[in-house]
């Protein structure tokens, strides 16, 4: 086994026990930490395909923005340190049959499958440099307008949060 | 990654995948759903990223879909808090069998 094989079964092995962590912890606060974890597990992992720009996206989304907004709405609608009631189980037996059902058809599924490889593999080539001429590109086959409409999502997303999330004026009077 | 082959990646995947599931049918509380629901996000950009890297190592288009995924999760979280919070305020609780003004 080389050094890399090591690593990537210590990293999955980490991001898996988060995830699990994850789904069966019954402290909320504890879950969104797990969650955490597991995705700075996740984007080891990109850093190791050599997608550094992902595994920085990742960081910086996913880990600075969408699980401290997480961790803040916890804040503001938990108490800190309070257990969630237990699960019942007419709840976990169906579930537990569904994803185990669906997680051995998938992976018989993958395993039966040959997936074709090219023959002469190209050069993977993610840099900076590469996806921003690619996504601003209008011609090219480039990704120019779906990045207008996320950007145009996003914008929408962030008023009709304010909207939603603002408080109606009656209530500031009383 | 040469000596790691695909089919362990994907297993690694499938496997994130079935626990945002079942996170996300057990769990009552609307914050852990949308925990879950991230699981289930990021092990779907990790496919997206595989797929490109292993059998289609010339091209990008794998990376964009991530990009955009991830812009999508961001916007789904933002609003998605937005309303736990209104609904917190309305009810003074978070748990789906309580917070059932739509329902009729």
């Amino acid at each position: 086994m080389t050094l890399e094989q090591i690593l990537f079964y210590f990293i999955s092995s980490l991001v898996l026990l988060f995830g699990f962590l994850v789904i069966v912890c019954r402290r909320i606060f504890r879950s969104a930490i797990y969650l955490l974890f597991s995705l700075v597990g996740i984007a080891a992992l990109y850093f190791m395909m050599d997608v550094e720009f992902i595994a920085a996206i990742q960081i910086i989304v996913y880990v600075g923005g969408i699980v401290i907004l997480i961790i803040f709405s916890i804040f503001l609608t938990h108490q800190v340190g309070e257990k969630m009631p237990k699960k019942l189980i007419k709840r976990i037996i169906p579930a537990l049959i569904l994803s185990t059902a669906g997680f051995f058809l998938t992976i018989g599924i993958l395993s039966r499958h040959t997936f074709s490889f090219d023959s002469k593999p190209g050069v993977f080539n993610p840099t900076v440099e590469n996806i921003g001429h690619q996504l601003l590109d209008y011609q090219h086959y480039g990704y120019v307008l779906p990045f207008e409409i996320i950007s145009f999502l996003l914008l929408a997303a962030l008023i009709g949060s304010i909207v939603i999330a603002i408080r109606p004026k009656q209530q500031i009077k009383n | 990654m040469e000596g790691i082959p695909l089919l362990h990646i994907l297993i690694l995947s499938t496997t994130l995948f079935f626990m945002g599931i079942y996170g996300f049918f057990t769990r009552r509380n609307l914050i852990t759903m949308l925990i879950s629901i991230e699981l289930i996000l990021n092990s779907v950009n990790l496919n997206f990223v595989v797929f490109n890297k292993y059998l289609y190592p010339e091209r990008l288009e794998g990376i964009f879909f991530n990009i955009f995924i991830i812009a999508i999760a961001a916007a789904e979280v933002s609003l998605a808090i937005a309303i736990i919070i209104n609904l917190y305020r309305k009810f003074n609780t978070i748990d789906i069998e309580d917070t059932n003004t739509m329902k009729h």
